[in-house]
């Protein structure tokens, strides 16, 4: 057999253009986020999925939790409706996490793999689809604290940088989420994983208390954590208090997770299963 | 002739598993090859690494002229694959599924719809086409990805166990569908357990069993090859068995009883006079005689058993 001779023209009736290049890969990035969200038009659940969650723990502190804190209501929701939206952060990317391992366990990752397009577009476009889902439970979150008294003090034109660094924190995060979905061997590893992560990244940080109420060697703990930086910010935006320098810290802090687990979850992206 | 697909020598290991050995496969362009196994034998591993998504321990192999390993892009640009499990996105409607991988590989929206109208139309899916999938049947769903492989028109097509799990209708139609695709040109390569598949829908059939080929050739070579034929005698007298058991393993070398009945391989129809004879001889009466061609499932029980002998 002489066929092994390898021929370096097109098969004829190749038509697909070829796929590379940044102008590609957010294309094809944004095509991918456009298939999670036309998902909402059929199962319209997924919003109040996503939106509830909010709603009921802004319900929780408000009228269960807010009278053994010291202050009135008004005062504590001041302080927890900015922590809350770091809760929904964060929740969101835990759903990344486990959509991303339904693709991986469904097959339907091999087929992105199989197909001449950017190997990172599967990758971003879920989490630019979910960052619309966070920015829609915010803005529930948002309402509904108004409703109970919340007020942003500031300057509402402050929402726009408060919506931007969240993007830029749960993008960086995302890449944690998509390294565990990749990583984990079925959905419901991927969903203890992420709530086992969860729990303890919310609550020790300054999401639902002031630090200074805590003892000292663990405040160290909690000022080194993200959620606790990206609190600060978000309160100082729409509250009061400090600004630039939790914004700093936020944004340096997300850059070190993009830096740590964006090449481990391409990394798991390629990896042979 | 010309080789859609060409494998020399490819071998991958997973830890201390031994997936594939030394396997060589060579697949010429507009035909279909059949590869066949039982499960864990390794099939999946041989599509994986021809799709380009596992890389070879060792050895070559080129998808029309392109080489997996040094340039995958390239063979992706040709290539479908329908893995083993219907990877379609249930959530999404069956014209939604194939828009959108229209889509990712940069199709305009007019022409997105246009070739997602046409698939859902040949694969008789057009009824459902607005339709979340997670509504469909099983057959449906694996037509859906069936098409979904297609949206890119690929020369050479990959399936791995396409009909697994499907009911005898849903497979026909699947069949229909993948020999409509073979005349419209494409070379496929098709992954199974069922020697009826192999036999309905491949030109060529491989063999493997742990990871290596243990035969190779045409459903008839196959057959002529490593089936005998087996020769079935069957007493009107019950008591008589074990003398027509003697008689039968004088003649052909081997007896086996199974039931009422004794049934032995032999190789080929020329010991039935023989055998009539003797038994005539004998006097003993006999209700059925016959030497039955061997089936093709017998064939892969055959080398997939004995395969390290063969």
């Amino acid at each position: 057999m002489t066929a092994v001779a390898e021929t370096t023209s097109t098969p004829p009736g190749t038509t697909t253009r070829r796929q590379r290049g940044p102008v590609a890969t957010l294309r094809q990035s944004a095509t991918v986020a456009w298939r999670q969200l036309v998902q909402i038009k059929h199962s319209p659940e997924q919003l109040v999925e996503v939106g509830i969650q909010p709603v009921i723990f802004v319900f929780l502190f408000a009228f269960v939790l807010s009278g053994q804190m010291d202050g009135d209501r008004h005062t504590y929701l001041q302080f927890v409706v900015p922590g809350l939206i770091v809760q929904s952060a964060v929740l969101v990317t835990a759903r990344t996490a486990i959509a991303m391992n339904g693709d991986v366990t469904s097959g339907l990752f091999d087929r992105f793999r199989s197909l001449p397009i950017s190997r990172t577009a599967p990758l971003i476009g879920r989490i630019v689809a979910d960052y619309v889902m966070l920015v829609w439970s915010v803005v529930l979150l948002l309402a509904f604290g108004m409703l109970l008294s919340f007020r942003i003090e500031t300057s509402w034109t402050r929402l726009l940088p408060m919506f931007l660094l969240l993007l830029v924190f749960s993008f960086c995060l995302s890449w944690a989420a998509v390294y565990a979905g990749l990583l984990a061997s079925n959905p419901e590893n991927v969903q203890a994983l992420a709530f086992g992560l969860m729990l303890p990244l919310t609550f020790l940080s300054s999401v639902f208390v002031r630090t200074d109420t805590m003892p000292g060697w663990l405040q160290a703990v909690v000022n080194l954590n993200p959620v606790s930086m990206l609190a600060d910010a978000i309160r100082g935006l729409l509250v009061s208090g400090p600004i630039a320098a939790p914004v700093t810290k936020t944004l340096i802090a997300s850059l070190v997770l993009l830096a740590i687990f964006a090449p481990l979850a391409l990394r798991a992206y390629h990896r042979e299963r | 002739m010309t080789s859609a697909i060409q494998a020399e020598g490819l071998a991958k290991q997973f830890g201390e598993t031994k997936a594939l050995t030394s396997v060589d496969l060579q697949v010429p362009a507009g035909t279909v090859l059949g590869l066949l196994g039982p499960n864990g034998a390794g099939k999946t591993t041989a599509v994986r690494i021809l799709t380009t998504l596992l890389r070879p321990d060792a050895g070559r192999a080129v998808v029309m002229g392109h080489d997996v390993a040094k340039d995958p892009e390239r063979v992706r640009e040709i290539i479908g694959l329908t893995g083993q499990y219907a990877a379609v996105d249930e959530h999404l409607t069956g014209t939604e599924n194939l828009i959108f991988l229209a889509r990712l590989l940069g199709f305009s929206r007019a022409r997105s719809r246009a070739v997602a109208a046409d698939l859902l139309e040949r694969f008789g899916l057009s009824d459902a086409a607005d339709r979340s999938a997670k509504t469909y049947s099983g057959g449906m769903r694996r037509r859906l990805d069936l098409a979904a492989c297609l949206v890119a028109d690929p020369k050479v097509i990959f399936l791995d166990e396409p009909t697994t799990g499907l009911d005898p209708n849903a497979r026909d139609q699947l069949w229909e569908i993948i020999r409509d695709q073979v005349r419209r040109g494409s070379t496929v390569l098709l992954t199974t357990q069922y020697l009826e598949e192999a036999d309905q829908l491949a030109d060529d059939i491989v063999v493997i069993d742990h990871g290596s080929v243990v035969a190779q050739g045409t459903p008839q070579t196959l057959k002529r090859e490593f089936g005998r034929p087996t020769l079935e005698v069957r007493p009107v007298h019950h008591e008589q068995l074990d003398r027509v058991a003697d008689v039968v393993a004088d003649v052909a070398g081997e007896r086996t009883v199974e039931g009422r009945a004794v049934k032995t391989r032999v190789h080929d129809a020329t010991v039935l006079p023989a055998v009539v004879r003797r038994l005539d001889e004998a006097g003993i009466e006999v209700a059925e005689l016959s030497v039955r061609e061997p089936s093709l499932d017998e064939v892969f029980k055959q080398l997939t058993v004995t395969g390290a002998e063969v």
